[in-house]
């Protein structure tokens, strides 16, 4: 009884506090995730215009350059080819944010799909997927990724195809456990109740109840796809050379680790800040609910 | 006079939330005398609770007293810090609060939790500890005071676990005790015990007691003065005795108006005879469990309702009245009897049939906040059954919509509005439109009113009957509270261990009871003091 009044109170005062303004608002807002938001927007840059950031070539080298160290001609410095590496920084950008992108919409859709279905039927259905989801969990998480490459052979949306079928299991999982917790609650009985046809009520009410935490956590997979195809690339099963891809930049400035520090700290510094900022931005997407 | 004990002045507590604070209680003043019981008195957001939190110092972290003082024996608490508070509370006062379920550590035993406030202040020998503990269990009445502090929360039933907590809050004899809402969340039986126990513990200690509590007729029962709180400000206070027979103040006479255990006893006229609308057949309902014997919830209940009228079914948790009214509606399927709702056998009804009889009869929740859809409008939830019924015209449905809303009392401007910017009062309007918006011959309401304070529960129930009315609605009304059972109902079932021990007209069961079960629920109902002294 005491409830009722507390969210009446809460409900009348959120309504009351609109009327303050942008200025609240704006104080309200934190450092990190601004910050956050404002790599992910670079990196977007990045892969959308890159020819506005940089003047050089990704992939011609000017072999007299190669090797320099950071200054003001090549701020990150060169390659061995004499690449300058902030370019291919900025042109690997696409590669990465695109895999990530079918990496997470391939564990989305996949993944939702099948938790969608086993938690709204119940019986036999759900627990014939929910045991070949334990299966896919069970298999290390690299060793998956790697034989499917191996089955559907390399390159960047193949290797992006593995990552995402890799995270197929978790979001069906959490899927599953949100359709189930809606489809218990009151409001989708009464659904029912005033005429509802399964498919109707599946579609008005649970999907929409349950898939806010699972969009969360996508936000979240995207910062472990950057990271698990970046780990693809410097194995050598993503993308081939001369590609910018920044897990093979990584890989390619191994080989100079001694004389030329640059060519592996550089791109791992931007693959752990937008790994980062995915994580602090998907963490406000979730605590918003 | 005497110093009291306990003297709030002009206290004024204030929340902060983000960048505003909101005072929730304006300069209230009252005293408490050694001994006293005395009640504070409001409905949910009156700021009852707060002041009862301000006096023991237990305000949440964005509640600040802002001005005014809580005296206790002369001497001002309000600004102490927690440690030098931590020294009164338990031993000078202490607290029952609210829901039993969620204020015992899980983890612990019952023994462990009435020993520690004994070792907070000081008692270090364990035997000594351990023998007050059984002592404190057997004089706050658990039978088999050993084995229950050797066991924990969960194997307790929820009047064991007040128990528990009184037994805390007794434990060093303290001078007061804040009792919040200590019976809410318990049934009419069990409510009367414990509330008999505090009584007979105060007497016994001499011990003041401020009960917060949302239930006049509660209040009217146990203490000598009442407080009435309405928007944090006090409307009136008095003796108990002369406050309920002359309330000065327009609110505490509404409150005493609307209070169903205290307003006039009249019955319903009794109906015309019409034809039976719900014909329930020897219903019996078991829950199977693997490698058990099944559970019986429901044991041979039958009863008829005519078409127009209403028939209540009164019983206890555990009663099975939520089973049976489930599987009336559809939702369950009786193990065996027959339920027929408008001539037609519903537990033979399945798939498209059972969906199309939907629209003869509907459901309304106990609980406004879950059983509608978060991200749904006022205006889609209502609309909703119209579609699954092939209403394709949108301009219809918005007709048969809006003029429901309008009927149900529910102003234009809250019909773009989601569930969460509503009161409870208005959601539950919302939730009978929903049911409404089908033209069904039953209504079914499963403690519909249960979470609603007594004035919105009076409007909700005024607005039940006259829609009764204008549409020859027959309700089946499902409530543990027997003074609204009272109001409403023409025709009433007890249940008791899934057996209907009593059915009859309202007027027959409530003056002329069989059961020694309906006798007890009947002499339960709080508010019988002041009738016997009025």
């Amino acid at each position: 009884m005491s409830s009722i009044g507390t969210v009446d109170g809460l409900a009348s005062a959120s309504h009351g506090r609109t009327g303050s303004g942008l200025g609240a608002r704006l104080r309200r807002l934190q450092p990190g995730l601004v910050l956050a938001w404002i790599v992910i927007a670079i990196v977007v840059l990045f892969a959308l215009f890159p020819q506005l950031f940089t003047s050089y070539s990704p992939v011609q080298g000017v072999p007299v350059e190669k090797l320099k160290a950071p200054s003001a001609l090549h701020i990150l410095g060169t390659d061995a080819l004499g690449r300058d590496l902030f370019t291919r920084i900025v042109y690997g950008a696409v590669h990465s944010l695109t895999g990530a992108f079918v990496a997470v919409a391939v564990g989305l859709v996949v993944g939702t799909a099948f938790g969608v279905i086993a938690g709204s039927t119940g019986g036999i259905v759900e627990d014939g997927i929910m045991r070949l989801v334990d299966v896919l969990l069970s298999i290390p998480g690299l060793l998956l990724m790697l034989s499917i490459i191996i089955l559907l052979g390399f390159g960047t949306v193949n290797a992006a195809i593995a990552v995402g079928i890799t995270s197929v299991a978790a979001f069906a999982r959490l899927s599953r456990s949100e359709v189930v917790r809606v489809r218990r609650s009151e409001y989708v009985e009464a659904a029912f109740g005033s005429g509802g046809t399964f498919l109707a009520v599946l579609w008005r009410h649970v999907l929409p109840n349950s898939l806010v935490s699972v969009l969360g956590f996508a936000a979240l997979q995207f910062g472990g796809a950057i990271l698990a195809i970046s780990t693809l690339g410097f194995l050598g099963y993503g993308a081939p050379p001369p590609t910018p891809e920044w897990g093979l930049l990584i890989a390619e400035g191994r080989n100079y680790i001694g004389t030329a520090w640059w060519l592996t700290t550089a791109p791992g510094i931007v693959v752990v800040l937008v790994v980062l900022s995915a994580n602090r931005i998907s963490q406000s997407l979730g605590g918003r609910q | 006079m005497t110093t009291p004990l306990l003297s709030v002045e002009n206290l004024s507590v204030a929340y902060r939330e983000g960048d505003h604070t909101a005072r929730v209680t304006h300069d209230l003043s009252f005293a408490i005398a050694p001994g006293e019981v005395v009640a504070l008195v409001g409905e949910s957001g009156s700021g009852k609770t707060t002041t009862a939190q301000a006096v023991i110092g237990l305000l949440p972290e964005n509640g600040r007293v802002e001005t005014g003082a809580i005296r206790l024996n002369g001497e001002d608490i309000s600004r102490w810090s927690g440690k030098r508070l931590d020294v009164i509370r338990g031993r000078q006062i202490s607290l029952i609060p609210q829901d039993p379920t969620s204020s015992l550590n899980p983890v612990r035993t019952v023994g462990a939790q009435v020993g520690e406030i004994l070792r907070i202040h000081g008692e270090r020998d364990r035997n000594l500890i351990e023998a007050r503990v059984v002592e404190l269990l057997a004089r706050v009445g658990l039978s088999d005071p050993d084995l229950r502090a050797r066991q924990y929360p969960h194997e307790l039933s929820g009047g064991m676990k007040q128990r528990v907590l009184i037994a805390i809050a007794i434990a060093l004899k303290p001078q007061l005790i804040i009792a919040d809402e200590p019976t809410s969340a318990l049934d009419v039986t069990v409510q009367r015990r414990i509330l008999d126990l505090i009584d007979e513990l105060r007497r016994e200690n001499g011990t003041a007691v401020l009960l917060v509590t949302h239930d006049l007729g509660v209040a009217a029962d146990r203490a000598d003065r009442i407080v009435v709180l309405q928007g944090g400000r006090i409307q009136e206070t008095g003796e108990t005795a002369s406050l309920l027979a002359s309330p000065r103040s327009p609110y505490a006479r509404r409150l005493l108006a609307d209070a169903p255990s205290l307003s006039a006893r009249t019955f319903r006229a009794a109906p015309a005879p019409g034809e039976d609308a719900i014909i329930v057949d020897n219903l019996v309902h078991e829950y199977q469990s693997s490698g058990r014997e099944a559970f019986r919830a429901v044991d041979s209940v039958s009863f008829t309702v005519r078409a127009g009228t209403t028939h209540a079914i009164v019983g206890e948790s555990g009663s099975g009245k939520t089973t049976t009214v489930r599987d009336i509606v559809g939702f369950g399927r009786p193990t065996a009897g027959a339920i027929r709702i408008a001539g037609t056998d519903i537990s033979a009804l399945k798939g498209e049939a059972l969906r199309k009889f939907r629209q003869t009869i509907q459901l309304v929740y106990q609980n406004p906040f879950s059983s509608l859809d978060p991200r749904q409008t006022v205006f889609s939830i209502v609309e909703e059954p119209l579609i699954n019924f092939g209403e394709r015209d949108a301009a219809v449905r918005a007709r048969k919509v809006n003029a429901l809303l309008e009927r149900v009392g529910l102003p234009e401007a809250l019909r773009k509005r989601r569930p969460r910017a509503l009161s409870g009062g208005q959601r539950q309007r919302v939730a009978i439109a929903r049911a409404l918006i089908l033209d069904p011959t039953v209504l079914v309401l499963d403690e519909a009113v249960s979470a609603l304070d007594v004035t919105v529960q009076a409007q909700i129930l005024k607005l039940l009957d006259e829609l009764q009315k204008e549409r020859g609605l027959t309700y089946l009304f499902v409530s543990h509270d027997l003074a609204v059972v009272r109001q409403i109902s023409d025709t009433v079932s007890v249940l008791h261990n899934g057996q209907q021990v009593e059915a009859g007209s309202v007027e027959d069961v409530f003056l002329r009871p069989q059961s020694d079960y309906t006798r007890e629920l009947i002499d339960a109902i709080p508010g019988k003091r002041s009738h016997a002294l009025a």
